[in-house]
């Protein structure tokens, strides 16, 4: 027994030695100091094809609305590919799958960066998501296009927002709210990051135009017990409810809704968070004369849309729906193209200089890249759902709105970040 | 010294050849795992896999403390995720400090997004000093489950009964980081963390040394829990798990021979979730909550938590798993998650590492003597009573 545990210890005390120095040994660049000289893997851009990523939640609570979005990336690699390419090299879609959990989607970030050396990835949805993948992007200098409507206030210098920041859709949701009359607002959100910042401007926004919050609930994400919730809506005399759930949680919301005698009528409820997909699975019954926000509707007019409607179904399903995150993802990969072409390089750095006043026309009608934010000029769409489960615009901005993500522009939203 | 040690992890579930010295088996097996941790390792894997192994090495530093817990102690630790959240979270809001500080900035990036106010929270501000930091990634957690182990076990709660109350907290404690978004980030949690006591962490090399960080933790660890296992404590701790009427009717008090196993294992979840944040640069409530919490049994089970290094490999192996299976087959690794943990802990509650033992006593002689080979089946008898 003795001898034992002394040779146990002498390896102890050897291995702590062996492993001390070696961390001793290994330490390298300090903070601070500069970090271009870590700069990671380099896109493989030498053969015949180009790798490009394909970011998504394929399985977890996420994959029902991811897995529409990868679809559509799908979708715009195969045109660009029946197409020519990109610079005449194909692109080779490499899916990896976030799984609906954060730090795997930083792991699996890494993996397509530094294994695969794609050109560009795709894809993230969940605020928390691209949050944990930014930094991942920016250590090895490599794009990522985020195709989802977010709660602003971020602009890293590589990813493309190619969904709506908060000026080109909750700000116009509450202009039309005013238009309308309807000044006194009840806000339901789901317990995570969007709602939470969304409210916040929200609540800026009401001070400065002369509206009020009468209320602010939240949900854990994917709570299905509404009914206090909704009491609580029905006593405070709001006018409408501004709503930021998400995901299955609307389903109990605007059941309990309806039960509760509650109409689109009597006091409408704005989401910004339910789009054709969604409206499918809560049941159009339930969601009938109710209104949303978005950049695109499936019933958008315009030839490009037409076509892209018609491609997605041909590939996914007549009855498959499509929808604003679908659209900006699809959208995001034909900008890359042309960004690529316009540098004539595959290079990160020459195609961000390249991107400053790229056009596609996307099914939402001709979409601009504003180079100095990274974003997209875009047109605010409030809808109405119809029985059918489509949504028709009940208005619109009238053309394309300038990303502003930090609300500098605004004299209300000072205080904000 | 009359007769021989005691059984070690790994006689309690294998026996021992005649052919090898015993008293060497641990030790050789010790060296063997540093040779490859620390050599081999670091020169066959290049920078991404080691950064992924680093991560796996987390989960089984946690996988560590469970094998103790509840493969010694019978303690069906569902709730690690609290330890590793509180440890991560301790080890993230300095780093978060120290970045903060590094770029000139008085608050967390988070903070000024989405924060209302322009002063650090009372409850940040000691965490700027790296000692309390440091000190608080173990002592918080284990305080924490020394307040809820005291209660718990002095009133004699246990089985189901404190897995759920487990589960509760590990619950409770996730939704509250979320509820609090201006000063823990909400779901999006602490996130793009740079740098690790002052080194940059995207460079390379600097991975590389959290790497060796974590893999001499792990063995350390794992060391000091061998000692455990084969001390009188260790004895006392699979005595009170087979029988805690008889051990109270000897004297004892099983309250504090569990209080103990349990505290340990929270103070070692911590130390992993706090290496768990340099080597993959987040903390978020998503590492903290049910799920989480019971994926950091199911490698443990699947191993063999009774063997250190069953769990330790189980832990390991299962992250691996989930890692590569799951873009294979997305849908399907849940599933497949779930399968094998019914079927480890219905037809192998000694997991994957009594697999070799229970082939070679069936080889050797019929019932009679595995009954009589005690570990085995006290192991067996122990689960079948947890899992009923």
């Amino acid at each position: 027994m003795s001898g034992l545990s002394i040779s146990r210890r002498g390896l102890l005390t050897g291995l702590s030695v062996l492993g001390a120095s070696a961390a001793i040994g290994a330490c390298g660049a300090k903070t601070g100091s500069d970090r271009t000289s870590t700069a990671g893997a380099k896109a493989d851009t030498s053969g015949d094809t180009v790798r490009v990523g394909l970011l998504n939640s394929l399985s977890g609570t996420m994959a029902i609305s991811e897995v529409t979005v990868h679809n559509a990336l799908l979708l715009a690699v195969k045109e660009i590919n029946a197409d020519g390419g990109v610079l005449g090299k194909k692109l080779d879609p490499v899916s990896q799958d976030g799984a609906s959990d954060w730090p795997t989607f930083a792991e699996k970030a890494e993996a397509l960066i530094t294994g695969d050396k794609v050109a560009a990835t795709f894809g993230c949805w969940t605020s928390a998501s691209r949050k944990a993948v930014k930094p991942v992007f920016e250590r090895h200098r490599s794009l990522l296009f985020y195709p989802v409507q977010y709660e602003g206030l971020e602009q890293s210098p590589y990813i493309f927002y190619t969904g709506a920041t908060t000026n080109q859709q909750i700000v116009p949701a509450l202009d039309y709210l005013r238009k309308k009359g309807l000044t006194r607002l009840y806000l339901v959100g789901s317990d995570y990051v969007f709602p939470r910042t969304a409210n916040k401007i929200i609540r800026a926004y009401a001070k400065g135009n002369g509206m009020r919050v009468l209320g602010e609930d939240y949900a854990p994400l994917g709570s299905t017990e509404f009914s206090t919730i909704v009491n609580k809506v029905k006593e405070s005399g709001a006018d409408a409810v501004f709503n930021t759930l998400n995901g299955d949680s609307n389903v109990a919301f605007f059941k309990e809704y309806k039960s509760s005698g509650l109409s689109a009528k009597a006091l409408p409820v704005l989401s910004v968070s339910i789009a054709e997909e969604e409206v499918k699975s809560i049941g159009a019954p339930y969601l009938e004369g109710q209104l949303t926000a978005w950049n695109y509707y499936q019933t958008t007019p315009g030839a490009a849309n037409t076509a892209f409607v018609e491609a997605y179904q041909a590939a996914y399903g007549k009855d498959k729906p499509t929808s604003d995150p679908m659209e900006a993802a699809y959208l995001s990969v034909h900008l890359w193209k042309a960004m690529v072409e316009k540098a004539g390089s595959f290079d990160v750095a020459k195609v961000k200089a390249a991107a400053d006043g790229i056009t596609f026309d996307a099914p939402e009608g001709t979409t601009t890249v504003d180079g100095a934010t990274q974003h997209v000029h875009k047109t605010a769409r409030i809808g109405r759902i119809g029985a059918d489960g489509l949504i028709t615009e009940v208005w619109s901005s009238g053309g394309p709105i300038k990303p502003d993500p930090y609300l500098k522009g605004y004299d209300w939203a000072s205080g904000l970040s | 010294m009359t007769t021989t040690a005691p059984p070690g992890p790994a006689s309690a579930t294998t026996r021992p050849r005649a052919s090898t010295p015993r008293r060497l088996r641990a030790p050789a097996a010790f060296l063997l795992g540093a040779v490859l941790l620390l050599g081999a390792a670091p020169l066959a894997l290049p920078d991404s896999r080691l950064n992924l192994l680093a991560k796996y090495l987390c989960y089984a530093i946690v996988a560590v403390g469970v094998s103790l817990a509840w493969g010694r102690g019978g303690l069906l630790v569902l709730g690690q995720g609290v330890f590793f959240g509180l440890g991560g979270y301790a080890m993230a809001m300095h780093l978060k400090l120290a970045d903060a500080a590094t770029a000139g900035e008085r608050l967390p990036d988070f903070m000024l997004l989405y924060g209302s106010s322009d002063t650090l929270p009372w409850w940040w501000q000691p965490f700027a000093d790296p000692a309390f930091a440091l000190a608080m990634t173990v002592l918080l957690p284990m305080t924490v489950a020394g307040l809820l182990g005291f209660l718990v076990f002095r009133r004699r709660v246990k089985g189901a009964y404190f897995a759920i109350l487990s589960q509760a907290l590990a619950a409770a404690l996730s939704i509250w980081l979320v509820g609090q978004q201006a000063t823990t980030g909400g779901t999006n949690g602490l996130t793009g963390i740079q740098g690790f006591f002052g080194y940059d962490l995207a460079d390379p090399v600097n991975q590389r040394m959290v790497y060796f960080v974590i893999a001499v933790a792990l063995l350390l660890l794992m060391a000091a829990a061998r000692q455990l296992f084969v001390s009188r404590y260790g004895e006392l701790l699979v005595a009170v798990r087979d029988s805690e009427e008889r051990v109270r009717f000897l004297g004892y008090d099983p309250a504090n021979v569990k209080l103990v196993a349990y505290v340990v294992a929270a103070g070692m979840a911590g130390l992993a979730g706090a290496l768990f944040v340099p080597a993959v640069g987040i903390i978020s409530p998503a590492l903290i909550g049910i799920v989480p919490s019971i994926g950091f049994v199911i490698g443990a089970a699947v191993g063999g938590r009774a063997s250190l290094v069953g769990a330790v490999l189980g832990a390991v192996a299962v992250a691996w798993a989930q890692s590569t299976l799951s873009d294979a087959f997305p849908a399907a690794w849940t599933y497949l998650q779930g399968l094998l943990f019914v079927l480890v802990v219905g037809f192998l509650p000694g997991g994957l590492a009594s697999l070799g033992a229970l082939r070679r006593t069936r080889r050797r002689a019929p019932a009679s003597v595995r009954a009589a080979a005690p570990t085995t089946s006290a192991v067996a008898t122990a689960s079948t009573k947890e899992t009923a």
